[in-house]
């Protein structure tokens, strides 16, 4: 029988020769992340009479949706983390470090043909360096390190192929949400949403991540970009670790596929309350905005903030606005002061907060208030979002629009500001 | 196995776990406490609803969708729903559930036609519901074996625990 490469992943996890969409196998796991908003994990541990994780090296606990601690509960939450890691032997990520998300591939973690599981929703993002990675609940979690193995039922494959060529101004996430918005929130549930085509290769592997990260938004249990050049090199430029690259065999059958050229794509934004609810930029263009959230593991990376300070260089923005910019890492953060984008952007008038999720999970650090709009580079514009207010409303859109958007003070098409008035 | 009960209907899509528990509250410790707050990116009205009129939330697709929080399944727990009834769901939201013994069926058509405060009766095996007071049948999506299983053994803890004791095998 044909086999998808995550199939052959999955198959090698499970120590079988083969495996077929919709059975249920057992699947060893090769790094499990845990956030700081799961607590709940370590409770269910111990409910499952849990007493030594079954491998301390494999695990790592990452504080990073609310670093440093916005208020006690939270302080007493990553308290009992650290004694947790201690006591267990596993990595302690802790709050000055970043996102989980975006240290693996930082760290050589994210690496084709690897099971990760992460108690977070949008673990699929390392599809985008040829792994499988699943988001799982905090029990599921705890399970998972009780005897390193979880349950898992093989999914059936898409395909979503890429044509033409992005032009100046049109970014990976205006590509993402341009697919959400042809095919909605759902087609992907329980699938595998692989990403192809001559725009996907010609993309850096932080652009790519930004594909996987919203396949999550479109359902998917995990994601698959087929290795190539520019993920082995990358790979290798962070780690000596070995690994594996599974190929799809040629007579494969995908379940759907979805090709879209993209060459006339235009500048793309998500308008409340639905990641699907995409437009044109340039078609709702001018609504006021109060604030601009560049972060998350989606818009915050290297290339997201490079984008926004080569646009901000020399510009202000207005003071009926606000500017929040959230760099994903640590070390992006170093790289950003070497660069000079940080002194741009701070010069800009933007709140730079410490690196971690910030404002995207409405923990901290940029909430909005109600009847406030805010234009946002992360991934979702659910009801209440950003903080708890369902009257706000939150825009998602890529980089350079946000940045476009923060100097204008409304919703603004990049390469049009001013059309407007 | 067989649940009945008086149904609570929310039919709305894309309900996500944001709007069943606001992350700000997930680091409330005290479950019942964090329960106060169960759907309240919804309708605020829909936890007392739980304890005046059914335990069953009737909802429609993509239920649960968003962050991959369990407790979106344990504040509706805790406020007492025994079954959701939904067009589709989310897959770690329902992932969630299977985990945590809390029974979900799937049907298409019920969500439309249903009133709050009816009673049904589901058949989980089968995935039959059948209202009350007309005899009307529903054919929902029969749970998998595997997903049978982890309901009568009460979800993934108990099984663990077994497991963890020697009683059962190791995966
Ligand atoms: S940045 Fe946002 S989407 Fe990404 S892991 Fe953090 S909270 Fe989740």
């Amino acid at each position: 029988m044909a086999m998808h490469a995550v199939h052959k992943i999955m198959a090698a996890a499970a120590g079988k020769e083969q495996v077929r969409p919709g059975e249920i196998i057992t699947a060893k796991i090769d790094l499990v992340g845990i956030n700081d908003v799961y607590q709940i994990v370590m409770q269910s541990f111990q409910e499952m009479l849990g007493e030594k994780v079954w491998d301390p090296g494999k695990v790592y606990i990452f504080l990073d949706h609310n670093a440093p601690a916005s208020d006690l509960k939270v302080a007493q939450a990553h308290k009992i983390f650290r004694e947790f890691a201690q006591e267990q032997g596993c990595h302690l990520v802790d709050i000055n470090e970043g996102i989980g998300h975006n240290l693996l591939p930082e760290w050589g973690l994210a690496r084709p043909g690897s099971m990760i599981a992460i108690t977070d929703s949008h673990t699929p993002i390392h599809g985008a360096y040829g792994a499988f990675a699943a988001g799982l609940g905090a029990t599921d979690i705890a399970a998972v390190l009780i005897d390193g193995s979880t349950w898992l039922k093989v999914p059936e494959v898409v395909n979503i192929r890429l044509n033409g060529k992005l032009q100046k101004n049109v970014m990976a996430k205006d590509a993402a949400l341009y697919v959400l918005g042809q095919l909605g929130t759902e087609f992907g549930t329980y699938k595998v949403i692989e990403f192809s085509g001559p725009v996907v290769e010609d993309m850096s592997m932080e652009e790519r991540t930004v594909l996987t990260v919203m396949a999550t938004e479109m359902g998917a249990k995990t994601t698959y970009i087929k290795p190539d050049k520019t993920t082995i090199d990358d790979v290798k430029n962070h780690t000596n670790a070995p690994f594996v690259v599974h190929e799809t065999d040629p007579d494969f059958v995908y379940e759907t596929e979805y090709e879209f050229d993209l060459t006339n794509l235009k500048p793309q934004v998500a308008i409340p309350h639905s990641v699907d609810n995409a437009r044109n930029v340039e078609d709702v263009a001018g609504i006021p905005i109060n604030q601009v959230f560049i972060g998350s593991c989606t818009g915050g990376k290297l290339t997201d903030i490079a984008a926004a300070a080569e646009f901000l260089d020399g510009k202000k923005i207005p003071p009926s606005m606000r500017l929040v910019v959230t760099m994903a890492t640590k070390q992006i953060v170093k790289e950003s002061i070497e660069k000079g984008y940080y002194q741009i952007l701070l010069d800009a008038g933007a709140t730079i907060t410490s690196p971690g999720c910030g404002a995207c999970s409405g923990l901290l650090g940029g909430i909005i208030a109600g009847q406030e709009r805010c234009v946002s580079t992360a991934n979702r514009n659910f009801p209440g979002r950003m903080g708890g207010s369902l009257e706000a409303e939150v825009y998602l859109a890529s980089p350079l629009t946000a940045a476009q958007t923060a100097v204008s003070g409304k919703l603004t098409c990049p390469g049009q500001t001013g059309l407007e008035e | 196995m067989k649940i009945s009960g008086k149904v609570v209907v929310y039919n709305h899509d894309n309900i996500s776990t944001d709007q069943i528990i606001p992350g700000p509250y997930a680091y409330i410790k005290d479950m019942k406490e964090m329960a106060e707050h169960c759907l309240e990116g919804a309708d605020r009205t829909l936890r007392e609803r739980f304890r005046t009129v059914g335990n069953i939330l009737v909802a429609g697709s993509n239920f649960g969708c968003g962050s991959s929080r369990e407790y979106a399944v344990i504040v509706l727990k805790e406020s007492g729903v025994q079954a959701v009834v939904i067009k589709s769901a989310a897959r770690i939201w329902y992932r969630n559930s299977v985990n945590l013994g809390l029974p979900v069926i799937f049907c298409k058509t019920l969500p439309d036609t249903i009133r709050e405060g009816e009673e049904i009766e589901i058949d989980l095996a089968s995935g039959t519901i059948r209202e009350t007071a007309t005899g009307m049948i529903h054919k929902g999506e029969a749970p998998s074996e595997f997903v049978m299983n982890m309901y009568k053994e009460g979800g993934i803890k108990p099984l663990m625990r077994k497991r963890v004791l020697g009683e059962l095998p190791d995966r």
